[in-house]
């Protein structure tokens, strides 16, 4: 997590970078068996933190769309590894899931409410509306051919006073 | 995840316990499919009240359901979701096209 400040002329400098107090990382074959293993590993990581149910079924339910998009966008039919990276710092988490899939064409498009480019699979097209629904903050990586990464972020109220 | 059913009428109740997500969706729909066909089913109600955990795949789930009754001129309903499964039907704005009950007889008295 970066604190920045505003200069003069605009600019922007890091005026301090939080050291994470833990963190871990989990690769796994993109089969949607370990959807729910991500999540639950996720969830247990965060877990250190003390955070509410509430927060926790949070954080599951954002990794769990996140997940779901890099098996069935990332890779569609192949098969490849799925990467998650979690840094806990005192009272919030930065999850990264990373895919080196098949990429995306036009993120804005694909952040858009109900928009999904598989309709004929049932897709609602509400993932990344849940990321951001019930996480603070969700950033996208990605080019075609290039894989995709999206970092989710959120502080927990319950644990920062 | 499990599936169970009963009927009630013409009205199917479509019970899910354990977790919806992408992984049991395509199983769900098709066992929620196949008993759509063979009794006389017209309603559906979605019963979520052992349903512990649903993201967005689950939404395809319903809304391809909804659309298969529809063509029978049958209503969907859904009953018992807690806070969070609400949060994401209603974000999907499933809620302006189907109604959420509090109990099965509820949402049974309201569709006949």
């Amino acid at each position: 997590m970066k604190l920045y400040k505003i200069c003069s002329k605009g600019r922007v400098a890091i005026i301090m970078q939080k050291r994470p107090i833990n963190e871990m990382r989990l690769e796994f074959l993109s089969k949607s068996s370990n959807e729910s293993f991500a999540r639950v590993v996720a969830a247990a990581f965060v877990s250190q933190l003390d955070p509410t149910l509430e927060e926790l079924a949070d954080v599951k339910t954002a990794v769990s769309e996140a997940v779901t998009n890099a098996i069935i966008h990332g890779y569609e039919d192949m098969s490849g590894y799925v990467r998650m990276e979690c840094k806990l710092y005192d009272d919030s988490v930065e999850i990264a899931v990373i895919d080196e899939g098949k990429g995306i064409e036009d993120i804005e498009l694909a952040r858009r409410p109900l928009y999904t480019s598989k309709p004929e699979m049932e897709r609602s097209g509400m993932g990344f509306t849940v990321m951001e629904s019930f996480m603070d903050r969700v950033d996208v990586f990605s080019a075609p051919g290039k894989g995709t990464t999206v970092v989710m972020y959120k502080t927990f109220k319950s644990v920062s006073r | 995840m499990r599936i169970k059913f009963a009927n009630k009428g013409t009205t199917l109740i479509v019970s899910i316990l354990g977790e919806l997500d992408h992984h049991s969706a395509e199983y769900a729909r098709q066992k929620i499919d196949n008993e759509i066909m063979k009794s006389t089913t017209k309603n559906i109600v979605f019963d979520f009240s052992k349903l512990s955990f649903m993201d967005s795949s689950g939404i395809g789930v319903i809304m391809g359901r909804y659309k298969n009754v529809r063509e029978l001129n049958g209503k969907t309903a859904i009953v018992n979701s807690d806070s969070r499964i609400k949060r994401i039907v209603e974000m999907a704005g499933i809620l302006k096209i189907m109604p959420m009950y509090g109990s099965i007889n509820e949402a049974i008295q309201n569709m006949q």
